[in-house]
């Protein structure tokens, strides 16, 4: 039972890693960009939920309707006033570009809310949780996220298969310079995907903070956890991206059992197994 | 002139160093077919890139329908009523047949060409419109290119090299619609490898060398050795 239990809750802190990599897949599918910011984003997007959480008081769920938006403003503000200024052939400035977005934004969020750690609290959702076996107890808080993570990935694919817009970013990622003489702007097309990515980083950013501590500097670990997820997936595919994240949750429990110390170490190590198995990760999309 | 729907003049083009247009200039009137032939490398598809808007000329005019489109997007050159059937295609592999053809009428330019047109003139392409446009056969493929150029309605369609790594009898099909396709008063500009069959379907040509036009005039007005000169530069 203990080890089912382990997998359960590996299984469910997979959703957690498939909403930090669902948004990094989604801009790498459509502009080829890596966003090193984007574990930062998260974390910004944490903070501005507590920012609004303290102004109204409303419950960190219900503060997503104000920060969706807003983080969805800032990325197509961002994708219009800077990144596109240097996406191009070279992959390098980009990468470079949004290496010091990560800087700024730590720096901006240590001088705006110290480096103290913070937590959302979410009330008995974080409490309660359903006995489903013996020894498996499912909390809310963990099946909530698992459940938002697939549904927001069945809404992403839906998006991208069956819309007028989705139709835009497959086609704009296919071929940017006939999607152009088709009367799509690059550039707006890759706004709005930055836009989306975003809305996700907003999701992705309440339900870590409501989970656990938080603090200017943990971006980056949640961007590697995000890296290795889209890749153990494969590039470009959404559903990979939550198998993904279930392997590195599962592995990273399977880990934690043997040794406290090795929770993360087990993680990487899948990563790696998997990536020397299969270079292009499980199921990729995209060459 | 009133009708006259481009207006290209005086022409240079760039890539970097290398100068792949020279003092180009040419004009097409409404309805007229236009054939533009030329050696590999003549800068024909260039040119076109130039008229659509994917590469910028350092110097001339390109006019459409009286208006400058050389410092334009891509986007809104298609929004006035250019489009192009590029070389070698270039469908979005990622849409299916269908897509691809929506996709063309992005723009909403209000015309004779919609979908289920192009349906009409392509009946295989409604059968197979939920495949990937690139499982298609060559010749398919490339109906989808010319119904999704068409499907913006254009004034002025390019067509580049329809019959590249087509079979023989494809390529026979293809231009046996083509009377079909360009229908009245759209004005076409055709690259064709095929010198014999690009000068028997057009009114007019240009022949183009080395970047610059080396012979142009009605299609029925030069020996097959004047042609040949001018195409081959001897
Ligand atoms: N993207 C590019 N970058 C640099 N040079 C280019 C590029 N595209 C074309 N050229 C050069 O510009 C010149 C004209 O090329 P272009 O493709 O327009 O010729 P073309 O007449 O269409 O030839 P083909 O019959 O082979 O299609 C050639 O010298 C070619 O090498
Ligand atoms: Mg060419």
């Amino acid at each position: 039972m203990e080890w089912i239990n382990v997998i359960v809750q590996g299984v469910l802190i997979g959703g957690l890693y498939a909403l930090f990599a669902a948004g990094l897949s989604l801009i790498f599918g459509v502009m080829r960009l890596v966003n090193i910011a984007h574990g930062d984003f998260i974390v910004g997007a944490a903070y501005l939920a507590m920012v609004v959480i303290q102004a109204t008081g409303l419950h960190p769920l219900a503060s997503l309707f104000l920060v969706v938006p807003a983080m969805a403003a800032i990325g197509y503000a961002i994708q219009l006033g800077l990144l596109n200024r240097v996406l191009g052939n070279d992959i390098l400035p980009p990468l470079i570009v949004t290496f010091g977005l990560s800087i700024i934004l730590q720096n901006l969020l240590l001088t705006g809310f110290s480096a103290d750690s913070r937590k959302l609290n979410a009330g008995a959702l974080e409490t309660q949780s359903l006995a489903v076996l013996p020894g498996v107890d499912v909390g809310y808080l963990p099946l909530l996220t698992f459940v938002a993570a697939v549904a927001l990935i069945a809404g992403l694919q839906y998006l991208f298969y069956h819309t007028a817009m989705g139709r835009a970013f497959r086609a704009t990622s296919d071929d940017g310079e006939i999607a152009q003489i088709m009367g799509l702007d690059n550039r707006r097309v890759f706004a709005w995907a930055m836009s989306l990515s975003m809305s996700v980083v907003a999701i992705a950013g309440v339900f870590l903070a409501i989970r656990a501590n938080f603090d200017p500097f943990m971006g980056p670990s949640r961007l590697i956890f995000g890296f290795e997820a889209v890749i153990i997936g494969g590039l470009g595919n959404l559903w990979g991206t939550l198998a993904g994240g279930v392997i590195l949750g599962v592995a990273q429990g399977l880990g934690a059992q043997i040794d406290p110390g090795w929770q993360l170490l087990a993680g990487h190590i899948a990563f790696l197994v998997i990536l020397a198995v299969k270079p292009r990760g499980l199921f990729p999309r995209i060459d | 002139m009133a009708d006259t729907v481009l207006d290209v003049a005086d022409l240079e083009v760039f890539y970097g160093n290398a100068q792949a247009i020279h003092g180009v200039s040419l004009t097409i009137e409404k309805g007229e077919l236009l054939s533009l032939i030329g050696s590999n490398g003549a800068g024909k598809s260039t040119l076109f890139k130039a008229i659509c808007g994917m590469v910028k000329p350092r110097a001339g005019a390109i006019r459409l329908k009286g208006q400058n489109t050389a410092r334009l997007s891509p986007a809104r050159i298609t929004e006035m009523g250019v489009a192009m059937v590029p070389e070698g295609r270039r469908l979005f592999r990622s849409l299916s047949v269908e897509e691809n053809l929506v996709l063309g009428g992005y723009v909403g330019r209000p015309g004779p060409w919609t979908l289920r047109k192009v349906y009409d003139v392509f009946p295989i392409l409604h059968e197979r419109r939920r495949y990937p446009a690139t499982a298609l056969s060559g010749g398919q493929q490339q109906m989808v290119a010319i119904g999704r150029a068409l499907m913006s309605n254009p004034d002025l369609l390019l067509l580049d090299e329809l019959s590249l790594g087509l079979a023989p009898v494809v390529i026979k099909d293809i231009y046996a619609l083509l009377p079909r396709i360009l229908g009245e008063g759209l004005s076409t500009i055709l690259v064709e490898q095929d010198v014999t069959r690009a000068m028997a379907v057009s009114d007019h040509f240009v022949c183009m060398l080395e970047g610059k036009i080396s012979l142009s005039g009605r299609s029925d007005a030069f020996t097959h050795d004047q042609i040949s000169a001018a195409y081959f530069g001897t």
